[in-house]
C-alpha cells in the first residue's frame, strides 16, 4: 500500500468512515449546509442515557465548590456592590483528572459496543489521558498520538507529562515532531490496527460533554437554590463550550456561556521554531479563533464542536495572568490544579468583578497536576527559553517573547474577541465559492452556525 | 549492547523535507517529521541499528534504536520565586497577612 503523505490524505474519507462507524455523507443538505441536530442524534443516546454510561465509568458527578477566598479577592479589586460569587466545577476529580473524561468516556463506550479491538487518538492534551483510562477500563487497546518535539528533540514538559500518563494507563505513545502533518499518521495507525478512531470532534465525544452544563445546572438548584448567571469555559477546539451550552439548554438553564482562551497572537501554531515558546499547549487562541471560524478543520468530516453556535461573549486572558489566578487558586483555596484548564478562571475573576455581588459565575473545569504540567516547571521552562518573566501590567506580555506575571490582582483583565468578526470569517469560509448558488436553507444554515439574525447573514454574503 | 526482550525506543523520519505538506511555515518545512515509539526489542542491537520491536498494543514495527531503557525525567523545575511571591500577595491582600 502506497503510504506517502498525499496517498494516505486521499483515502481519509474511506479511513475516518470505517474507524468512526458513522456515514457523515446522510447528514448533508443539499448546498453549503449539513443537518447538524440530526448529526447529534445520531449517537442514539439521550442525556440520561449516556449519564448512565458515564457512570458506569465512574465519570461526572463532579464537586461544585464555591470560591469564597478567590471570590473575596475580586472584591477587593472592584467598585462596592461588585463581585459576583465565583464557583468551579472540580473537573479534575474525574478518573483521569480533567473534564475530558466526559468526552472520551462515550467514544470508548461506542467503540467496544461495535466490536473494535481497540482506540487510535490524536492529542497531545487530557484527552489522551482520558481515552488511556476508558481503553484500559473496556479492555481496548489504545494508541495515543502526540505533537511533542520541537526539530532539536526538546519536548514540551506538559506534553511529556501526558505521554508517561497515558503510557502508566497501558497506551502506546507515538512521538511527532511539530507539525500537522500528525494527522496522516494517525489515518496510517488507524488503517492498519483497525481501530476506533475516538476523534474529539464526533457527536459522541462532544455529546458527552453535555452532562456537565446539566450537573452544573442541577447542582446549583441544589446546593444554590438558582441558576447560574454566567458560565466560563476554557475554549480550544470548542468541544468544552459547544457541549456545556447544550447541556445547560437542556436544563433549561439560560446563564450566559463565555469562552476564554488564552492570548497566544502572533505564535504560528505549526512553527518549529515557536513550539516551545508557549507555555500553553492549549486553551489558547492558536486554536480557538480558528476552530471558531471553521470548525470543519477537525479529523472528522463534520465537527461535531460548533462554538459559534453557543457563545454569548469570547474574551482572551495573558498567560501570565493564568498563571497568577493558579497560584491564587493554590494559595487561597488551597486547590493545585493544572495552569491551562484555568484559563477560564482568570476570566471569570475578571468578570466577575463587573457583576453584582448576589450573582453567580462557574467556571466548569479543573485539570490535574503534575511533574511537568505545573505553573512551576512551565515557567522554569519558559525562563530557560529566554522568554523574560517579570511582574508589571499583563497587557504588555507578548506571547513568545514575555510571561508578565500580573504585579496586582486588579492588573488581571479579558479582551473582547470582535465575535461578528469571527461571524463574518465563518461565513466567508462556508460560503466558499457558492455565493452565487445560496438557497434560503442555506442562509438560515448559517443563521445557526453564527448565532446571528438573517439581516446580518444576508449583509456579510452581499459584502463576499 | 540491547538484548532481545529489553524495552527500548525507535526513531523514524515519517516524511522527509520535500515530502512534507506545502502549507507549512518555512522554519518547520526544512526539517523531516520525526517519530518516536517505545516497544519490546525483537533482535539483540546496538544503538543506531535498525530493528524490530512489538509495542504495547502488539504492533510490530521497525526503526532506529535510539534509547535502551527510556524513562521519564519531566519534573517540576527549577525555584521560580515569582510564584512564591505571587502566593504571599494574594494572601496579603485577602486575609492582611500577618497583621
Amino acid at each position: 500500500m502506497d503510504n506517502s503523505y498525499s496517498a494516505i490524505m486521499s483515502r481519509k474519507n474511506e479511513i475516518i468512515r470505517n474507524s468512526v462507524g458513522m456515514d457523515y455523507t446522510k447528514f448533508e443538505r443539499p448546498g453549503i449546509g449539513f443537518d447538524y441536530e440530526a448529526m447529534m442524534a445520531a449517537t442514539g443516546y439521550t442525556l440520561e442515557e449516556l449519564r448512565r454510561v458515564q457512570s458506569l465509568f465512574s465519570v461526572g458527578n463532579t464537586p461544585l465548590i464555591e470560591l469564597k477566598n478567590l471570590t473575596a479577592l475580586a472584591r477587593n479589586c472592584a467598585k462596592p456592590g461588585k463581585g459576583a460569587r465565583i464557583f468551579i466545577k472540580d473537573e479534575a476529580a474525574n478518573p483521569s483528572g480533567s473534564f475530558k473524561a466526559r468526552r472520551s468516556c462515550t467514544s470508548v463506550y461506542q467503540a467496544k459496543k461495535q466490536g473494535y479491538k481497540g482506540v487510535v487518538t490524536a492529542t497531545s492534551g487530557n484527552y489522551g489521558a482520558a481515552v488511556a483510562c476508558h481503553a484500559a477500563m473496556a479492555g481496548l487497546k489504545c494508541i495515543v498520538v502526540q505533537e511533542c518535539y520541537d526539530s532539536r528533540g526538546v519536548g514540551q514538559p506538559e506534553i511529556i507529562e501526558k505521554a508517561r500518563k497515558c503510557e502508566a494507563l497501558g497506551a502506546e505513545v507515538v512521538q511527532l515532531t511539530v507539525g500537522p502533518e500528525l494527522f496522516s499518521t494517525v489515518l496510517r495507525l488507524i488503517e492498519e490496527t483497525g481501530y476506533f478512531n475516538a476523534s474529539l470532534y464526533t457527536p459522541f465525544g462532544i455529546a458527552g460533554v453535555e452532562t456537565l452544563g446539566y450537573e452544573i445546572a442541577q447542582q446549583f438548584r441544589t446546593k444554590i437554590g438558582r441558576d447560574p448567571d454566567v458560565v466560563v469555559c476554557t475554549n480550544a477546539g470548542g468541544g468544552n463550550l459547544t457541549g456545556t451550552a447544550r447541556g445547560l439548554r437542556k436544563a433549561d438553564c439560560a446563564a450566559k456561556v463565555i469562552g476564554a482562551s488564552v492570548n497566544l497572537t502572533g505564535l504560528h501554531m505549526a512553527s518549529d521554531d515557536q513550539f516551545n515558546k508557549k507555555s500553553f499547549t492549549t486553551g489558547h487562541t492558536g486554536f480557538g479563533v480558528p476552530f471558531s471560524v471553521n470548525p470543519d478543520r477537525s479529523d472528522v468530516p463534520r465537527s461535531a464542536a460548533r462554538p459559534l453556535r453557543y457563545m454569548d461573549r469570547y474574551v482572551t486572558v495573558t498567560q501570565g495572568s493564568v498563571f497568577f489566578i493558579t497560584e491564587a487558586l493554590a494559595s487561597l483555596e488551597g486547590l493545585e490544579k493544572g495552569p491551562a484548564g484555568n484559563t477560564a478562571l482568570a476570566a471569570a475573576f475578571r468578570i466577575a468583578q463587573d457583576m453584582d455581588e448576589d450573582q453567580c459565575i462557574v467556571v466548569q473545569e479543573t485539570e490535574y497536576t503534575g511533574a511537568g504540567k505545573h505553573i512551576n516547571p512551565q515557567l522554569s521552562f519558559a525562563r530557560k527559553n529566554g522568554i523574560d518573566i517579570h511582574f508589571g501590567d499583563p497587557k504588555d506580555e507578548v506571547p513568545g517573547k514575555s510571561i508578565i506575571l500580573p504585579a496586582h490582582p486588579s492588573l488581571i483583565q479579558v479582551a473582547d474577541v470582535d465575535l461578528d468578526h469571527v461571524r463574518r470569517s465563518n461565513i466567508k469560509t462556508q460560503v466558499g465559492a457558492h455565493k452565487d448558488e445560496l438557497t434560503d436553507d442555506d442562509i438560515k444554515y448559517l443563521m445557526e452556525e453564527t448565532n446571528s439574525t438573517e439581516e446580518f447573514v444576508r449583509g456579510v454574503v452581499a459584502s463576499l | 549492547m540491547a538484548k532481545k526482550g529489553d524495552w527500548v525506543q525507535v526513531h523514524n523520519i515519517v516524511l522527509r523535507p520535500e515530502e512534507r505538506s506545502n502549507a507549512l511555515p518555512e522554519d518547520t518545512q526544512k526539517h523531516p517529521l520525526e517519530m518516536w515509539v517505545k516497544g519490546w526489542l525483537q533482535n539483540d542491537a546496538e544503538i543506531g541499528e535498525e530493528v524490530e520491536i512489538i509495542t504495547r498494543t502488539g504492533r510490530h514495527t521497525t526503526g532506529t534504536l535510539v534509547k535502551e531503557a527510556p524513562y521519564f525525567e519531566h519534573n517540576f523545575g527549577v525555584l521560580v520565586p515569582e510564584v512564591l511571591k505571587i502566593g504571599d500577595m494574594v494572601r496579603e491582600i485577602t486575609f492582611g497577612g500577618n497583621k
